[in-house]
């Protein structure tokens, strides 16, 4: 009925939250919660204003107003370190990896906040760094398997076609083993096959990992199939906010999608 | 060492003895996380036995059978033998099949019990449950993605474990009585052949069969438990299943599983097996992606390989037979080793593969000698789900390009006067499941099975298979006529995509030919022919002419003989259209519908044998969204050289 998973306890909440740029105003007095193991969609046409408010969950951009909550902190802004220690991670709508490295290395780096041991540790070997490296590559080769890569593993992530390295990316932001993974169009230019699958690994990652997730799409066949709950943003204002079904109907989404005649 | 198939004539008492003989070497590894993992075979044993247990504990008896459907998964063969161990019946099915493919079988063999790899498998058996309501138990491997289903018949591998040896410490001494009561002839496993017409058919193996025609090629192939063999192919298919099952239980060697249908060719480059087995349509894919990465090599490296692939070509496979070669090219031949060959076979993953065979379909001899040439010993072999597989092996040093052998040790062959080739074995299936009409038809009072194949021994008693015995028919002077190897020889060129060759009743062999696009396409472009087509370029004197060498190249081959000489080309032309499944001159899997083609072309097979030089034709076309449409063209016919034996043996 609801989709994957069983929605919990709120696990992030967004509360009158206005963001500008000079005289600009991108976001709008939004408010919006992510319940615990959901996929939560943000949806809108161009310039709607969601890529922004990915920004302000993770820290890139700091609101003019509002606060956020993340698994019971508060504050006011939150900066992207301090967001990735926390244990949110997220992908981007124009593949952020190492070209030149292998997906392997690109997605060990993906565990960089999670390694201890000290840069001489590392480069003599010594046993505790070793075994933290032999920790860690086990942790990446679950999600290689997960995801399906493995004949992929030592190929320089350049050279592969445009939907691997969507799904390279995705493995990236899996590797932190975040609490709550921020997707930024994760099918942006993708065809209709590697938009399916994409699909299936989105909601495999939910139900495998329990992980929560929020995704930005203006897709809305796409989110309308794999979320919990969307949220309708437009010009930086929240038009409309519940399960698929409620928002497709919604007068307020139709006329914001198709326009409306004057 | 051999072992003694008379005592261990049973796969669970193969097991029980590689697991005391040798427990601590290999038995099957797989990679997981990146990492091969290895079971010896004394683990392999005990994953077998607690399994068996559970599967006992489950309701399993002697005579039920136990569907499996999976890729190759060290747990699906473990199932396989656990099945064996209570004298029940393996079924393995196609991973690839769709659901409404796999409720035959499970109807057919009344099968309550399967064992499925992971959550693709079980949602298709799920999904066929209402129309196989006998399917009481599924089981699966992998658990991802089936934690919240919670269908009554479903059991994971662990707990199906767990329940075997709480059943067995209730009651001990039960697992040893199953394996002690199974006899070499009970069935061991039933493979469903693909019928092209009607239902597939299951074909029944006992152990004995099956372990004695493993042991007699492994035996004639010196196979020990040192050699490594890749499993990548369905293990459904028995020419999987021999290799990756009945071959190691003989002769205790090591199977390794890819860790995916992606990686075979990295996995195989890790691993480097010693025995090898390849349908000539992967052989042919492994070539394309050299030819391919050669061509975007630099100008040295390219230079280099086209000289030394030469000097191959000119001696590679008579070193390798072991024939004089002068000590020129012998040293040639060295240096190509180390600089190409060498290096070649180390990117197939083939560096240490002693014994290599294909089998399933005509090779062709180019991409063969290929093979060869480098220093791979591959080989041809013969047979088929009802023999076991091993009919004819190509012994080393005497293998040839276009046949596939003489006869394995222990079977006899013998040609009917229609040329069909019977076959009588130890290793011969004992029926069709639950079909006695078909296992009469096939196989008669005093035990022949009749093939279908038709062919003959040439001089060295080679057995050669030139088509299927429906097909052959005869020349008006009582000639053997045989289209589909006239139409393999035509095919094996790379201009040739389809060939129709007719002369059944008629006095000579005449052929259409659909020339492959791409390759002449590209050939034209080199040259600067422009073309706006298909049917424009069908119609130019220059393809004709490149056509014809083809032919008369088929020619040649084929003068040098004797049974076939009398099948040269005397004419052929270029069809004006590709002949297409859509306009049912193909089936689906891409095989030439002769009837359907000579009744659709008749006026161009009168012209063809009535010796005119061009013809007007007009063809009803179907394109893909379903509309029809008419193509008109002048096609013209040629004529091609035909060679007497004497010339033919100058030729080649």
């Amino acid at each position: 009925m609801s989709g994957p998973g069983t929605p919990g306890d709120v696990l992030l909440e967004v509360e009158g939250v206005s963001l500008s740029f000079g005289g600009v105003t991108a976001i709008n007095d939004i408010s919006f919660d992510v319940r615990e193991h959901e996929v939560r969609a943000i949806i809108g046409p161009n310039g709607a204003g969601k890529s922004s408010m990915l920004n302000v969950i993770n820290g890139v951009y700091h609101p003019q107003q509002g606060r956020i909550r993340f698994a019971g902190e508060t504050f006011t802004d939150m900066d992207p370190h301090r967001a990735a220690k926390m244990g949110i991670s997220r992908t981007f709508q124009n593949i952020a990896l190492f070209k030149g490295m292998s997906v392997l290395d690109n997605m060990m780096a993906g565990r960089n906040l999670r390694m201890t041991s000290g840069i001489f540790a590392q480069a003599l070997r010594l046993g505790g760094a070793e075994r933290e490296e032999i920790r860690h590559r086990e942790a990446v080769e679950r999600i290689i398997d997960f995801l399906e890569i493995q004949a992929h593993r030592k190929t320089p992530v350049g050279r592969l076609p445009y939907g691997l390295q969507k799904r390279v990316d995705l493995g990236r932001a899996l590797a932190m083993e975040p609490r709550l993974l921020l997707l930024d169009e994760p099918m942006a230019g993708m065809n209709l096959e590697e938009k399916q699958d994409m699909c299936r690994f989105i909601l495999d990652v939910n139900d495998e990992f329990g992980t929560t997730i929020v995704l930005i799409e203006h897709d809305m066949g796409v989110v309308m199939d794999i979320s919990d709950r969307v949220v309708v943003l437009d010009y930086g204002r929240k038009i409309g906010d519940g399960v698929p079904d409620q928002v497709r109907s919604s007068q307020a989404v139709i006329d914001a999608y198709l326009g409306v005649s004057h | 060492m051999a072992i003694d198939i008379r005592t261990l004539d049973t796969f669970p008492k193969l097991l029980a003895h590689h697991a005391q003989v040798r427990g601590r070497l290999p038995a099957i590894r797989e990679k997981h996380l990146g990492v091969w993992q290895t079971w010896d075979w004394a683990r392999l044993a005990a994953e077998v036995r607690a399994l068996a247990s559970g599967l006992a504990s489950q309701g399993l008896k002697r005579g039920d059978h136990l569907a499996i459907v999976g890729d190759n998964r060290p747990r699906l063969y473990a199932a396989m033998c656990a099945a064996q161990c209570l004298g029940a019946i393996p079924v393995p099915l196609y991973q690839d099949a769709v659901a409404a493919e796999m409720a035959f079988p499970i109807q057919n063999a009344d099968i309550g019990f399967a064992v499925a790899e992971d959550q693709e498998q079980v949602d298709k058996l799920l999904e066929i449950l209402p129309q196989c309501p006998m399917l009481k138990r599924i089981y699966y491997d992998d658990p991802r993605g089936l934690r919240n289903y919670a269908q009554d018949a479903l059991m994971s591998y662990e707990n199906l474990q767990e329940a075997g040896r709480a059943f067995e410490a209730q009651n001990p001494g039960a697992f040893d009585a199953e394996v002690a009561a199974c006899k070499g002839d009970d069935p061991a496993a039933m493979f469903f052949t693909s019928g092209t017409t009607g239902h597939p058919k299951g074909v029944v193996l006992t152990n004995t069969a099956l372990i004695d025609r493993a042991q007699a090629a492994a035996t004639m192939e010196g196979l020990g438990d040192s050699d490594v063999v890749l499993a990548y192919l369905p293990p459904a298919w028995i020419g999987q299943n021999i290799f990756s099952y009945a071959q190691p239980f003989v002769t205790g060697y090591c199977i390794c599983c890819p860790e995916s249908g992606e990686t075979v060719i990295n996995d195989m480059r890790e691993i480097g097996p010693t025995y090898y087995f390849a349908p000539p349509r992967v052989l042919e894919a492994l070539l394309t992606t050299v030819s391919i990465r050669m061509e975007d090599a630099g100008a040295l490296k390219r230079s280099m390989y086209a000289y030394f692939m030469d000097v191959a070509r000119r001696v590679g496979a008579r070193i390798l037979d072991g024939k004089p070669v002068g000590a020129a090219d012998r040293l040639l031949y060295a240096i190509g080793d180390v600089l190409v060959y060498g290096p070649l076979r180390n990117v197939l993953g083939m560096s240490r593969v002693r014994v290599a065979y294909t089998a399933g379909e005509a090779i062709g001899p180019d991409l063969f000698v290929f093979y060869r040439s480098i220093g791979i010993n591959l080989k041809q072999l013969y047979g088929s789900t009802e023999t076991s597989v091993f009919v004819c092996i190509q012994p080393n040093g005497q293998v040839k390009s276009d046949t596939v052998g003489p006869a394995v040790p222990g079977v006899e062959l013998m040609f009917t006067p229609q040329r069909e080739l019977l076959i009588r074995s130890p290793g011969l299936f004992k029926e069709y499941y639950k079909n006695p009409e078909a296992t009469a038809e096939a196989k008669d009072a005093d035990g022949w099975f009749h093939t279908g194949d038709a062919g003959y021994f040439d001089a060295d008693g080679h057995v050669k298979i030139i088509d299927r015995v429906k097909d052959v028919g005869r020349l008006s002077d009582a000639t053997l006529f045989a289209p589909k190897y006239i139409e393999n020889k035509l095919k094996f060129f790379p201009y040739v995509k389809e060939a129709v060759a007719f002369g059944d009743g008629r006095d000579r062999v005449c052929v259409f030919i659909n020339y492959d696009m791409e390759a002449v396409g590209n050939w034209a472009e080199k040259r600067n022919l422009p073309y706006a087509g298909y049917t424009d370029l069908a119609s130019r004197p220059e393809v004709y002419e490149l056509i014809r060498e083809c032919v008369e190249k088929v020619n040649a081959d084929l003068a040098q003989d004797p049974e076939l000489t009398h099948s040269q080309i005397y004419r052929f032309l270029v069809l004006h259209k590709e002949l297409d499944a859509d306009d049912g001159e193909l089936t689906r899997t891409r095989k030439v519908r002769r009837g359907h083609i000579a009744e659709k072309y008749q006026p161009l097979i009168d012209a063809l044998y009535g010796g005119q030089k061009t013809i007007h034709v007009e063809a009803q076309v179907k394109y893909e969204d379903g509309r029809t449409g008419m193509i008109s063209a002048d096609v013209a016919i040629s004529d091609a050289k035909t060679f007497s034996v004497a010339d033919g043996r100058k030729a080649a």
